[in-house]
């Protein structure tokens, strides 16, 4: 039993060092991958507000048609704007010194972004913006302080403004901690339908940052019964040869 | 079936065919009392081949270049056939090589295995184990991710600290003043060739010297004291077929775990593929906090547990000294080692409480080398680094005076 529980212990000690938090809270983005319609609508987004300053270069056009189900001409005609071929990735025409001019910073490519910020980080970035006249674009945001990015979905969100709390540290001087945000000129869309576009926006960042998700799923079911199988096979094959060994 | 037999025996005319085959296979006579440890030598036989052949497949498609090294991999993970299956299987197995050897060690030190007369397969497998890390490390590079740029340049400015050469040391493994295209070009060069190549070799010999001695077993009993009429361990049964339809089965079942990662968390939970290596390497900018890959993170701890200096010698070089000298140790165990027994089923109960100790110590510094470091945390990490080089210095003294029990003529089963 000892000996069991060593190897447990052994096999599974990885994930004994998850426990680590992070410093700001996350609000949860409950992507769901498998939604085509939220794929769809992110893509849209995505491609009109994102897609001119950030690129996603390793994402082809007609993957994305394949993948989340829309017929190449109609991703040609509503998805792309600046006569590329469908077979191409998303490429921009902004060069990324000239990024770096605008912005502080180049614009980072957003294919993989999904995959080094987590769904949840950018759910909540993309929702935290608020007004900051320091600032160079006049917004900053709660999740990644002093960000060189514009609020870009604002017409969407429309403006808000930081909450700040009076907390005491622990040599006892006061400062003010930003503790939220709230509404000040609604955009286009109510909170809730705005929590949508970002949430799908998210589903469809995290679909580029690895295409073959789903379908990498489905085949693990599948090998995994094999091997089941297979395990079945060679278990019985073993005992079949061990039967006269005391 | 006759021409089958005769090519055999125009084979055996020319090339010891049979007699290597029986030699290691069907007249290699193991013990027959192997349990669940010892499955681990033929799995990291698996894991080997595993790499071999992916990485092969992966180098089709891999562009060894500052400029293409990035993209390229992403290639493979979007455009090229099967290249996602291909390139997490090769992640995947860098780690699970490690869980596989570590058990497999570990299973050394539960019974004894490295014991006379088995001090040289303890000795090769150590090399193996160093190849191993080597490989691992100029391997991490090649996907040119932010993770993979900086742990290399935290790893090669440890080089720096060596007194004297240190700079020019790591001028010129780096072949530059910094991490460029050169070192990423020559990493390529030592992880597809020269290191498989070593590794390769260094199993061979393993193998070749566990074969000659024989296996031990958990009561580390030697099986060629007893010997029936015909010269054949009395405890002993043919490698083939009884262990190859074993091994068989603990394929599989390592197979189902190894398919859990591959199909389900590629990532290892950021652990066998960090988040920031999803980021091209950047040289002018730093990750907030760069923690080499798990199987490093031990000996990391170790690195950062020194913080004195000591006269003209700095604290980091120092602690280089105490992580080199954490692997080196280990090639020196079956001589520190004067217990009379080998198996833990007949050890007394320092050698017990020694062991739990060093494995406790050894996955506390694991997770300690993962975190940034506070001063509750290095003092930990130095306790656990107190712990390690304890249970191997220490061993010539405990195991002289620790209370055995009696070792029976016969394996127990």
């Amino acid at each position: 039993m000892k000996k069991q529980l060593f190897a447990i212990l052994l096999l599974v000690s990885p994930a004994l060092a998850l426990a680590s938090g992070g410093e700001v809270h996350l609000d949860k983005a409950q992507i769901d991958p498998t939604n085509q319609e939220s794929l769809q609508r992110g893509a849209r987004t995505f491609v009109n507000y994102c897609l001119s300053c950030h690129s996603a270069k390793y994402q082809r056009y007609n993957r994305m048609a394949r993948d989340l189900g829309i017929p190449e001409d109609v991703v040609i005609d509503n998805l792309m704007f600046t006569g590329e071929k469908i077979g191409d990735t998303m490429e921009i025409a902004m060069k990324p010194a000239d990024g770096a001019q605008y912005f502080g910073a180049a614009p980072p490519d957003l294919t993989l972004v999904a995959r080094v910020r987590g769904v949840d980080w950018l759910y909540t970035y993309l929702r935290t913006f608020y007004l900051d006249d320091t600032r160079p674009f006049g917004v900053n945001n709660m999740v990644f302080d002093k960000v060189g990015m514009p609020h870009v979905l604002w017409e969407l969100q429309g403006w808000q403004k930081p909450v700040y709390e009076t907390v005491t540290d622990h040599e006892g001087h006061e400062h003010q901690k930003l503790v939220g945000v709230e509404l000040v000129k609604q955009g286009k869309l109510t909170p809730a339908e705005y929590d949508r576009t970002v949430r799908d926006l998210v589903n469809f960042l995290a679909y580029m940052g690895e295409p073959v998700k789903l379908e990498r799923q489905a085949l693990g079911v599948k090998v995994l019964l094999f091997l089941f199988v297979l395990f079945i096979i060679t278990y019985l094959l073993k005992k079949e040869y061990w039967k006269d060994i005391h | 079936m006759g021409m089958l037999v005769n090519l055999r025996d125009w084979i055996d005319a020319r090339f010891p065919l049979t007699k290597m085959w029986e030699e290691h296979l069907s007249k290699y006579y193991a013990p027959k009392n192997f349990n669940f440890w010892y499955f681990f030598g033929s799995l990291a036989l698996l894991v080997l081949v595993i790499q071999i052949v992916s990485g092969i497949f992966l180098t089709m498609n891999f562009k060894p270049s500052a400029d293409d090294a990035f993209a390229s991999v992403e290639y493979i993970m979007r455009d090229v056939n099967w290249g996602w299956l291909i390139r997490y299987i090769h992640s995947t197995g860098a780690s699970a090589f490690f869980i596989v050897v570590y058990l497999h060690m570990f299973r050394g030190l539960l019974y004894g295995s490295y014991k006379g007369p088995r001090e040289l397969i303890w000795i090769f497998g150590m090399m193996i184990y160093l190849a191993l890390m080597a490989e691992a490390f100029f391997g991490y590079l090649l996907p040119w991710g932010q993770m993979s740029y900086w742990g290399a340049q935290v790893i090669i400015s440890l080089f720096g600290a060596i007194p004297v050469i240190g700079d020019d040391l790591s001028l010129w493994i780096r072949g530059d003043y910094v991490i460029s295209d050169i070192t990423l070009n020559r990493f390529f060069a030592l992880h597809v060739i020269a290191v498989p190549l070593v590794l390769i070799a260094l199993v061979v010999v393993h193998i070749l010297a566990l074969h000659e001695v024989g296996s031990n077993n958990p009561d580390g009993v030697e099986i060629k004291k007893n010997k029936d009429e015909n010269g054949i361990p009395l405890d002993g049964i043919p490698f083939h077929p009884y262990y190859s339809v074993k091994d068989i089965v603990g394929v599989v079942v390592f197979l189902m775990f190894f398919s859990v990662v591959v199909f389900f968390v590629p990532e290892g939970g950021g652990y066998f593929l960090e988040k920031p290596n999803f980021e091209p390497a950047n040289s002018l900018k730093t990750p907030a906090h760069i923690a080499p890959v798990w199987y490093f993170t031990p000996y990391y701890a170790m690195l950062r547990a020194v913080t004195i200096d000591i006269g003209p010698l700095t604290a980091k070089f120092l602690g280089v000294i105490v992580m080199g000298a954490a692997v080196v140790i280990l090639f020196f165990l079956p001589w520190l080692d004067k217990s009379p027994v080998k198996s833990i089923r007949y050890r007394g109960p320092i050698y017990k409480t020694m062991l739990t100790l060093f494995v406790v110590a050894f996955f506390m510094l694991g997770w300690l080398g993962t975190q940034a470091p506070t001063d509750t945390k290095t003092m930990m990490a130095q306790i656990g680094t107190v712990v390690y080089f304890a249970f191997f210095l220490g061993m010539p003294f405990y195991t002289r005076i620790d209370k055995t029990k009696p070792v029976p003529d016969r394996v127990t089963g």
